[in-house]
């Protein structure tokens, strides 16, 4: 047998270590350079402006610490962003989660015209947030939409003012936002349940659980890794939810729909509170970042295994 | 799709499945009635919908908001409808989409078959860049336009798109040809193929697929864009879907609601187009971003 | 000469070893078989000889050119991939002439040679089609056409057959081995199948852990294994391994084993050999091959020493050509093959024939072979 004590490896300098071996960096490296600035060194840049007194452009010359993320939590059209963030996201993920899977398991029980009903239900996911923020903002005015057509049908009293006021404007956002997305949802779940071991199901069927039982014990468990996807992919839209708020109110009435990307890009460029502006706009990377991190993490992660 | 488990639908009583098919319907009616009063809309007179029901087919069908929508409406300080703003989309959209996707197609090969110490780790950081919120790069991203020159050119928005769309581009190319063999690779390196011929012979003519997703993908998100638009650009470079906003949230005038229903099926039939044509690799491609590594 | 040298090759993965100073020459024409469990480095070890896979240190030469550090096509060889590798995109035709068409090769030099080789593997028939439309062996035939038409100095298989059903392999097999006689090319090839490896060598070269284990022709590996892995792993019914204590006696030494419920069985060896002696009165491992191990009427009747014992029959399998046997000795389950019409019964003690000619015996703490 080899005895590889004495033999110590030494390395074997390539002669042709020529163009074609570097071809395949230089070819990757202007994409990884211009990831490298344009994101992360960018990012470190909004930092640097967030500790700055930066108002209507980038002034390195004012340190102001952590003024500006104190001035943030301080101001009330933050807490509110905050607020109406909390209430989109969470009524967001869960209303799309349940309508999705919901559709997906109707849909999975031998559907005549499946193929039919599948793309009405994805194809909101094709439109824009200003197109679907045009057609929910005129849908819901009390003048013209859903209230006016109650009334034309004799239902006099009906009354559905919500995208006006303060209180309710948000939960607008959240309807036309369920309505573009958990078609999404939906499919995601249906590739998911489509995915199950049909032995498995067979091996439950023999055992006599019913078709409630099934879903109920074996499939909606093994789906847990959609459920994650589907919260990381909603979550993450929740957090950067912008144009569809544009759209529909502005963040109005009011301040009453302002989310902390509407935040950012007022106080950035419609107040010159460019400090501040980017002291959201690191808040929200580490809201996104706390959720993506550790998913990527483990989808890579346990790749390499 | 497979059928995997649609075994789980043995026997549902016929109540049972009535009430399916009721709540699978009822679904369809919500997913498309923005859209039907959309259309019956753009298609009345201004008076019919102020005065009647949004939910009525038109009394006297019109075209006239969609000629005004495209052409002659007031959008900002200009009539000059939504045209010249769907013709910038399209020199945004086309030249962006064309750069990211080459790309990408070039990095996934790299990242997959010319594998390298550290190539992970560059992976890792193309992909987080996928996630990030846009409104961080905001401020910089002008500065840099604005040293360029690029500030508020159509340029300078292909530019940004192309930036910021290669981090999917580049996950979608990596994962199609993770799968793809390596053995492939190999054999051709025998055969004495290059870097770049190995691509062109080899692997490009199998990516048929994962470039149609990625093309769909990036068009329908580059195409639907706001934030970059409304943030960089400038007076000859406003892409459509900010048009469309400032077409409908102008605080003076009449509202036309018609000619704003018109305006955003024009800003949405691109993207439903492509849809309808392509949807399996639509779905794909949002599967593809969804569920990564 | 050597055709094909390796001399003291290492290969690390960071700070993995793959490859531990592996030494290998093979004359010109010859047929070397990579063999050993997966994971034991024997693809990677082909890889560096395609130069698919740098290597750390050591020396690869074919012909007597060192070809360390030259790109894959510049080395004169041709490859069989385990997963065929025929590009998706390209007829037949084309793939077997890719490699040519790289090099410039004029369309109709192009067109002979893959008239040449379709030919000689008889796939003139499908040269228009896709690899999609071919079956799993017509992909095969493709994938030796595109090594063939190189006229390489060395040919490298990996694995070629292992993709295919029983049958076939065994098909595959015996063309590969026809060819290697008809066109006299040096061959590298890569197996995890011991028969194969057996079936088609002119030399055997054994690897476990980026070791090599054995190096030497197919009988030398098989009559004379170098340790107790190599003894396991070549050989199907695998070579019964058992612990036994070596005794000295008036007519030389004997094998003592241990049996369940009775005496332990003493076989007395006739023709010792020196090195045993050492061993006297210690524990050392028995190796049989279950072939020499059979009824007494089908001992080999030229073999010298062989040694009777009755033994309890537990399970008896018959397999067409033969019977299986297995009894318990040296706290082992031992298989013996017997002739197929045998009178055994299981649950009986019948009589069995050591045919100690053929026994090897290994030292049980270095696991090399003694004698």
């Amino acid at each position: 047998m080899a005895d590889i004590t004495t033999t110590a490896p030494r390395a074997v300098t390539n002669p042709r270590a020529t163009l074609q071996d570097l071809l395949p960096k230089l070819v990757l490296a202007p994409s990884f350079a211009v990831i490298l600035i344009f994101v992360y060194g960018f990012i470190i840049f909004t930092a640097f402006l967030s500790f700055s007194g930066s108002k209507l452009l980038p002034d390195f010359s004012t340190w102001v610490g952590f003024g500006n993320y104190v001035r943030l939590f301080n101001h009330p059209n933050w807490i509110t962003a905050l607020k109406n963030l909390a209430i989109f996201s969470v009524l967001y993920i869960v209303v799309c989660s349940f309508i999705g899977l919901a559709l997906a398991i109707f849909l999975d029980q031998k559907i005549r015209g499946e193929g039919f009903l599948r793309p009405i239900y994805l194809y909101p996911m094709a439109l824009s947030f200003i197109v679907t923020g045009v057609a929910w903002k005129w849908f819901l005015d009390p003048g013209i939409g859903l209230e006016h057509v109650m009334q034309s049908w004799g239902w006099e009293s009906f009354s559905f003012r919500w995208i006006k006021e303060g209180q309710m404007a948000i939960y607008t956002i959240v309807i036309a936002a369920v309505w573009q997305s958990s078609g999404f949802v939906m499919a995601m779940f249906l590739a998911g349940l489509r995915g199950v071991d049909n032995e498995i199901i067979k091996a439950a069927q023999i055992d006599g659980a019913s078709t409630l039982t099934i879903y109920r014990r074996i499939i909606i468990p093994l789906m847990r890794p959609v459920f994650l996807s589907a919260f990381v992919v909603l979550a993450h839209l929740a957090i950067k939810s912008y144009d569809l708020v544009v759209a529909m109110t502005d963040g109005g009435p009011g301040t009453a729909t302002w989310t902390p990307a509407l935040f950012m890009q007022k106080f950035t460029f419609g107040r010159n509170e460019m400090g501040m502006g980017a002291a959201s706009a690191i808040i929200m990377m580490m809201m996104i970042f706390t959720i993506i991190v550790p998913y990527l993490y483990s989808e890579l992660g346990g790749k390499k295994k | 799709m497979s059928a995997a488990s649609q075994d789980v639908a043995t026997r549902n009583s016929i109540f049972a499945r009535a009430i399916i098919y009721v709540v699978l319907i009822l679904f369809a009616i919500y997913y498309l009635l923005p859209l039907y009063v959309m259309v019956v809309n753009s298609l009345k007179p201004l008076d019919e919908i102020r005065q009647g029901n949004m939910l009525a087919l038109p009394q006297q069908w019109t075209i006239a908001p969609w000629l005004s929508a495209w052409s002659t409406a007031q959008i900002g300080v200009q009539p000059v409808g939504l045209k010249p703003y769907f013709i910038n989309s399209m020199l945004m959209v086309v030249p962006a989409v064309a750069i990211s996707t080459m790309l990408g197609a070039l990095n996934g090969y790299v990242l997959t078959k010319w594998r390298f110490k550290g190539d992970s780790i560059v992976f890792g950081m193309m992909l987080l860049a996928c996630f990030i919120p846009f409104q961080i790069v905001l401020i910089p991203s002008a500065r840099i336009l604005g040293l360029t020159g690029l500030a508020g050119t159509i340029t300078g928005l292909v530019l940004i798109h192309a930036i910021y769309g290669l981090g999917f581009t580049t996950l979608f190319f990596r994962n199609y040809y993770e799968a793809f063999p390596t053995e492939l690779i190999r054999a051709a390196q025998i055969d004495g193929a290059s870097f770049f011929q190995i691509f062109r012979r080899i692997l490009l003519p199998s990516s048929g697929p994962i470039i149609v997703v990625t093309v769909i993908w990036q068009f329908t998100n580059i195409w639907n864009d706001f934030l970059f638009g409304s943030s960089f650009s400038g007076f000859n470079s406003i892409p459509l879907t900010v048009a469309l906003n400032n077409l409908v949230n102008s605080s003076t005038g009449v509202k036309e609601y018609n000619v704003h229903f018109a305006g955003a099926i024009l800003a949405a039939l691109p993207t439903l187009i492509v849809y309808i044509v392509s949807g399996r690799y639509f779905v794909r491609g949002l599967m593809a971003g969804a569920v990564k590594g | 000469m050597s055709f094909l040298k390796i001399s003291n090759l290492y290969k690390n993965y960071g700070q993995v070893e793959i490859l531990k100073d592996i030494n290998i020459e093979i004359d010109k024409g010859g047929f070397l078989v990579l063999v050993g469990p997966s994971g034991c480095g024997k693809s990677t070890l082909l890889n560096t000889i395609a130069g698919l896979e740098p290597i750390t240190s050591g020396e690869i030469s074919i012909n007597g050119n060192s070809v360390a550090g030259l790109h894959p096509s510049k080395r004169d060889i041709a490859m069989v991939f385990q997963s065929y590798a025929l590009y998706p995109n390209m007829t037949v035709a084309g793939n077997i002439a890719f490699g040519m068409e790289i090099r410039g090769v004029p369309k109709d030099e192009r067109d002979k040679a893959i008239k040449q080789v379709s030919d000689i593997l008889q796939i003139g028939h499908l040269l228009d089609r896709k690899p999609s439309q071919l079956s799993g062996g017509q992909r095969q035939r493709v994938a030796m056409g595109r090594a063939l038409v190189r006229d390489p100095q060395v040919f490298l298989f990996d694995e070629p057959l292992s993709n295919l059903d029983a049958k076939l392999r065994v098909d595959m097999r015996t063309e590969i081995k026809r060819l290697h006689q008809r066109m006299k090319t040096t061959i590298v090839y890569v197996t995890h199948d011991q028969i194969e490896a057996m079936t088609l060598a002119s030399k055997i070269a054994v690897l476990k852990d980026g070791m090599l284990q054995q190096f030497g022709t197919p009988a030398e590996i098989y009559n004379s294994p170098a340790n107790m892995f190599v003894a396991d792993f070549m050989g199907s019914p695998a070579m019964n391994l058992l612990n036994c204590r070596l005794e000295g006696g008036a007519g030389g030494l004997s094998v003592i084993l241990a049996r369940p419920d009775d005496q332990p069985l003493a076989l007395p060896i006739k023709m010792p050999n020196g090195a045993l002696d050492a061993y006297s009165g210690k524990e050392i491992i028995f190796g049989v091959r279950p072939e020499a191990l059979t009824d007494p009427d089908g001992a080999d009747r030229n073999a010298k020493s062989i040694a009777e014992g009755e033994c309890l029959i537990e399970v008896v399998e018959p397999a067409g050509s033969d019977t299986f046997a297995v009894t318990k000795l040296g706290g082992k389950e031992v298989v013996a093959r017997l002739r197929a019409d045998a009178a055994i019964h299981a649950g009986q003690k019948t009589k069995l024939a050591f045919n100690l000619d053929k026994a090897v015996f290994f030292d049980p703490k270095s696991q090399l072979r003694i004698a």
